[in-house]
């Protein structure tokens, strides 16, 4: 895809929200209610309209070729970054999901490891030691130090805290 | 009275010179810094976690300690901004605009000295207003109803105005989707829950400010600067020397006029409730963007950029202490939480607290002096430290800051929904960034848009639907005239310009 | 002030050291993990006060063996707290503070799709008082003053509150029924705020908890006309209630702690004795006091039970006679 195909689509494709937001803003009053002033649904309504316009704005735009954009033909994601980027979010993913199946300190190591040692190619020393330390500091941060939880995953992990919990509390 | 408020500062000074109270300042301005730091804590979600904590100690020293801890959270602020990129609260968006250039051109040790000092003199300008003028601030604050609350947000939209890019339908989308994201949630007029999507529970609770900024600037910076720098060391390391030091020192003059207003500005906005310190350090920002020299330079990396908005949310932070302890009104989130830590104590903040509690309250004044003096120098001898992490290769930072991006996202709310909601605004704010399309709007927007929808329908129903309230208004009328004033200057500004280089080519 | 801090400390470490003695010997069940403690308002609010308090007085007498986490799910007036819960059935780690939007906010909101009555009363902590408010300048002393004089301004008489659907919101149509007459409602986010505008002039009158209020009371900034509760608190022994002159118009807010659906009665009954200890202890009766809020009846199980059962029925009642309409003004 190129830069300038990428504009269009992506103007087409806030349109088509805006447009989306502005059905679901009518959910709700819209009109101006007499003594009261604007019901709950008016300023979304209203502001769905306006992205809808500037939308169409960028597309007559990019249609007279204003745009800097719409006179790129160099592609939009190009050869040698896409990669990285895309790796990077798919791990992403790959973490959150983690999160809700094996909790957070499991997928942040397994997340560091591949990050670190796979993609970064550190030394495995390196690896090894953020990725047991980053998941220990976070742990001894919020759920020592801040009494806040963090997601542990599915329920069967759960037990395996409990030591930690008799040592700390 | 000036001999009285001496007497009772001098007793506050002593109180706060105690050894268990200079211990809970040294250690609230160290917590501070560290939790403003990470982004996703922040200073309400410092405070609120570290209260119990204080029904150890007495309730001077307990307050002596949060007020130090939220003190350095407004600085541990900017250390995110700076070298991450991520601001970790809203009073730090906007010292990413100026403090991240100059983090990447590798001025990261002058834009976080700019940082210490600016915040330093807006600390110093607003405690001694504090003192100064307590009770009768208190009562103009009492003034400002939901008109004033609105023309406020009006002057804090104006003063952003010459913040987007050169594409203005893209600006404005950027504005408008930022206000739209902000109504997700309950609608608090009609108490109903608004624009709830495929009824997920998660957007009961509206779409938090910090969800945005984490996703565009954690996550969306992150893949931009992947793309940008292939993985490699982005800056290289820079060496710290007491040369350096002293040079960087020097270009105090560059922004001190920038931060002195911030700092005035800072402290009056900070004490009208329901203002706090977001809308001050963004209009110290904008304000000293338009009326500077050189308005095109800022966003590239100006010290000046750095200084004007530090100075205003330190400034502001102390000002919103002024509506809690004088009234018993938070004039910030953090400030609500501080309010309920002090009825815990059986304190009672209101009216009287001056007159039935003055060790309490001088004491309180005396620390952020004290305060406000660690904090500088904690920050300054940390530089080197922080500056550190600009150097670290790319592939071990990015896992790191992805590690406090999902951690400060999910703590807050303690919902994975947010988490998910962070990752996606960061991969849309990155592709929207690629097609230029500005993301700083959005995330000014989210946080100014609410104040600015209630006050708004708030005056209506007192108007019974008519908006001329507002003409009986001299408060809001006067903001409204100033921010037209804000909107026409640039334009008048670009005429003369241009008027200039007509005459200067017909001299030619 | 210092002195008064120590003695309290004193005390309470006191009996926490007696009742531990003797949970260690009775009891089976006990949190093996951080509990939850959700609280359907926001930070900083009174229920978030309170919450805070209590986390406070468990980790300083070393009442639970787990520390207690105070989660703030106030989204959608609590309708995000009531359905974090019901997703929570069988959790024994999981507590809720509640307030009345308990029960109105099921009501309001059919689509939540909640039934309280599944969920596992612990215990009442309190009943929290509202009173109304108005300035000394507006020459107001009685409620026939008052209500004659919000008569005369009709629309123009300005009723601040905490949002449509909240509380005061109900208490508000409440009293236009009673007496007739119809005034502006106008939300703000917060008591605190309420307060604000009403000491600030913007607003004419509010009805406020009275820790809302009481220290512009104290200044001299803001007065109560008429309490709504069965009897006179013992901080506002001068105001009359509604009651007494002939106006039936009551209205508690309650604050409650309740579990989720299907928690196991051991937990239950552990986190009743807990929280007993906590309703005892000097710290809560001295808050209690000093805001005006009743701390003298304790709600076990049951008690609690029925207590919603009657609360539930009587804001179905409210509501469907003051209209929704009337609450939300559209």
């Amino acid at each position: 895809m190129t830069t300038k195909t990428a504009e269009l689509s992506m103007a087409i494709f806030l349109l088509l929200a805006s447009i989306a937001l502005m059905f679901k803003s009518a959910e709700l009053n819209i009109g101006w209610i007499p003594g009261r002033g604007p019901g709950a649904g008016m300023w979304p309504f209203y502001l769905a309209l306006g992205m809808a316009l500037t939308c169409l704005a960028t597309i007559f735009r990019w249609y007279r070729r204003t745009t800097p954009q719409s006179r790129n033909e160099d592609p939009f994601l190009s050869p040698e970054t896409f990669p990285i980027v895309a790796i990077t979010t798919v791990a992403l993913i790959g973490l959150l999901v983690g999160i809700h199946i094996i909790g957070i300190y499991f997928s942040l190591a397994l997340f560091i490891v591949f990050y670190v040692g796979y993609v970064g190619r550190h030394s495995w020393g390196l690896t090894a030691a953020l990725a047991i330390g980053t998941p220990v500091f976070i742990f001894c941060l919020f759920e020592w130090a801040l009494t806040t939880t963090l997601p542990k995953g599915l329920e069967m992990f759960e037990p395996l805290y409990y030591p930690i919990y008799d040592l700390i509390y | 009275m000036f001999q009285e408020i001496l007497v009772h500062l001098g007793e506050g000074l002593l109180e706060a010179f105690q050894p268990l109270n200079m211990m809970m300042i040294f250690f609230g301005c160290l917590a501070g810094l560290f939790v403003g730091a990470l982004p996703g804590l922040g200073s309400v979600n410092g405070v609120a976690i570290l209260l119990p904590v204080t029904f150890l100690v007495p309730p001077t020293s307990a307050i002596i300690f949060l007020a130090a801890l939220y003190y350095g959270a407004m600085y541990g602020g900017a250390i995110s901004s700076i070298t991450l990129g991520i601001p970790g609260a809203s009073t730090a968006v906007a010292t990413v605009f100026d403090g991240r250039p100059m983090a990447q051109k590798g001025l990261a040790d002058q834009a976080l000295m700019a940082a210490a000092i600016a915040s330093f003199l807006g600390g110093t300008v607003s405690i001694v207003l504090f003192t100064l003028f307590a009770p009768p601030l208190a009562k103009f604050a009492l003034a400002f109803g939901p008109p004033e609350e609105f023309s406020l947000m009006i002057l804090a939209f104006a003063t952003f105005v010459g913040l987007g890019g050169d594409d203005i339908p893209k600006t404005i989308f950027s504005i408008l989707i930022g206000l739209l994201l902000a109504t997700i949630g309950l609608d608090i007029i009609s108490g109903r829950p608004r624009l709830i999507f495929f009824d997920i529970p998660g957007f009961l609770h509206g779409i938090n400010f910090l969800v945005l900024a984490i996703g565009i600037y954690g996550i969306g910076e992150m893949l931009w600067t992947l793309e940008t720098t292939q993985g490699k060391v982005q800056v290289e390391n820079v060496k710290i020397t007491w040369k350096r030091f002293v040079s960087n020192l020097k270009q105090v003059k560059e922004y001190i006029g920038g931060a002195t207003l911030g700092s005035f500005l800072g402290f009056f906005v900070g004490t009208l409730p329901a203002a706090g310190a977001t809308p001050a350090s963004l209009m110290s920002y904008g304000l000293t963007k338009t009326f500077s020299k050189d308005p095109d330079s800022f966003g590239k990396g100006k010290p000046a950029g750095v200084a004007a908005p530090e100075a205003a949310n330190n400034s502001a932070s102390t000002g919103s202490m002024l509506p809690m302890i004088t009234l018993g009104i938070p004039g910030s989130p953090t400030t609500a939480v501080l309010l309920g830590g002090m009825i815990i104590w059986g304190l009672r903040p209101g009216p009287l607290l001056f007159a039935e509690h003055p060790e309490f309250v001088w004491g309180l004044v005396g620390s952020m002096y004290i305060a406000n003096f660690v904090t500088v120098v904690l920050n300054l001898a940390l530089i080197p430290v922080f500056v550190k992490v600009l150097a670290t290769p790319f592939t071990v930072l990015a896992p790191i800051i992805f590690t406090l991006c999902v951690v400060g996202g999910f703590a807050p709310t303690q919902d994975m929904h947010d988490v998910w909601l962070m990752l996606l605004f960061g991969v849309f704010g990155y592709l929207l960034r690629k097609l230029d399309y500005p993301v700083a709007p959005a995330v000014l927007a989210i946080v100014l848009g609410p104040l600015a929808e209630s006050s708004l329908r708030q005056t209506l129903i007192a108007g019974q639907g008519s908006a001329a309230v507002f003409l009986e208004r001299p408060i809001a009328l006067t903001c409204f005239f100033f921010a037209l004033m804000l909107v026409l200057y640039p334009v008048y500004q670009a005429f003369t310009r241009k008027g200039k280089k007509k005459a200067e080519a017909a001299e030619a | 002030m210092k002195n008064s801090f120590k003695k309290i400390i004193t005390g309470v470490s006191a009996l926490a050291l007696c009742t531990t003695a003797a949970v260690t010997a009775a009891q089976a069940w006990e949190p093996k993990k951080p509990v939850e403690l959700i609280i359907m308002a926001g930070k900083g609010g009174g229920a978030d006060q309170m919450a805070r308090l209590w986390q406070g007085i468990i980790q300083q007498n070393k009442l639970s063996p787990r520390p207690f986490i105070p989660v703030n799910k106030p989204g959608g007036s609590g309708g995000e707290a009531l359905q974090y819960l019901k997703s929570k059935a069988g959790d024994n780690h999981v507590v809720m503070v509640t307030l009345n939007s308990y029960y109105t906010t099921p009501i309001m909101q059919p689509e939540l799709n909640v039934d309280i009555s599944t969920f596992t009363p612990i215990a009442r902590m309190a009943l929290d008082t509202f009173l109304l408010w108005v300035r000394p300048d507006e020459g107001i002393k009685t409620l026939d003053e008052y209500v004659e004089k919000v008569k005369a301004a009709g629309k123009d008489w300005k009723v601040g509150g905490t949002g449509s659907g909240q509380e005061d919101s109900i208490l508000t149509a409440m009293m236009e029924a009673e007496f007739g007459y119809d005034v502006t409602y106008i939300p703000f986010p917060g008591g605190g705020t309420v307060a604000k505008n009403l000491i600030g002039g913007h607003i004419d009158s509010t009805v406020n908890n009275p820790s809302e209020q009481s220290e512009f009371y104290r200044a001299g900034q803001s007065m109560p006309i008429v309490q709504f509760n069965d009897e006179r608190s013992p901080a506002y022994p001068d105001t009359p209630t509604a009651k007494e002159l002939g106006h039936d118009i009551v209205y508690y807010m309650q604050r409650s702690i309740n579990g989720p659906a299907d928690m196991d009665p051991e937990a239950a009954e552990w986190y009743r004795d807990l929280f007993k200890k906590v309703f005892d202890s000097a710290e809560w009766q001295k808050f209690c006091n000093e805001d005006g809020i009743d701390c003298s009846t304790w709600l076990d199980a049951a008690g609690l039970e029925e207590f919603h059962k009657n609360g539930l029925a009587r804001h179905k009642n409210l509501i469907e006679q003051v209209g929704a309409k009337a609450i939300t003004g559209e």
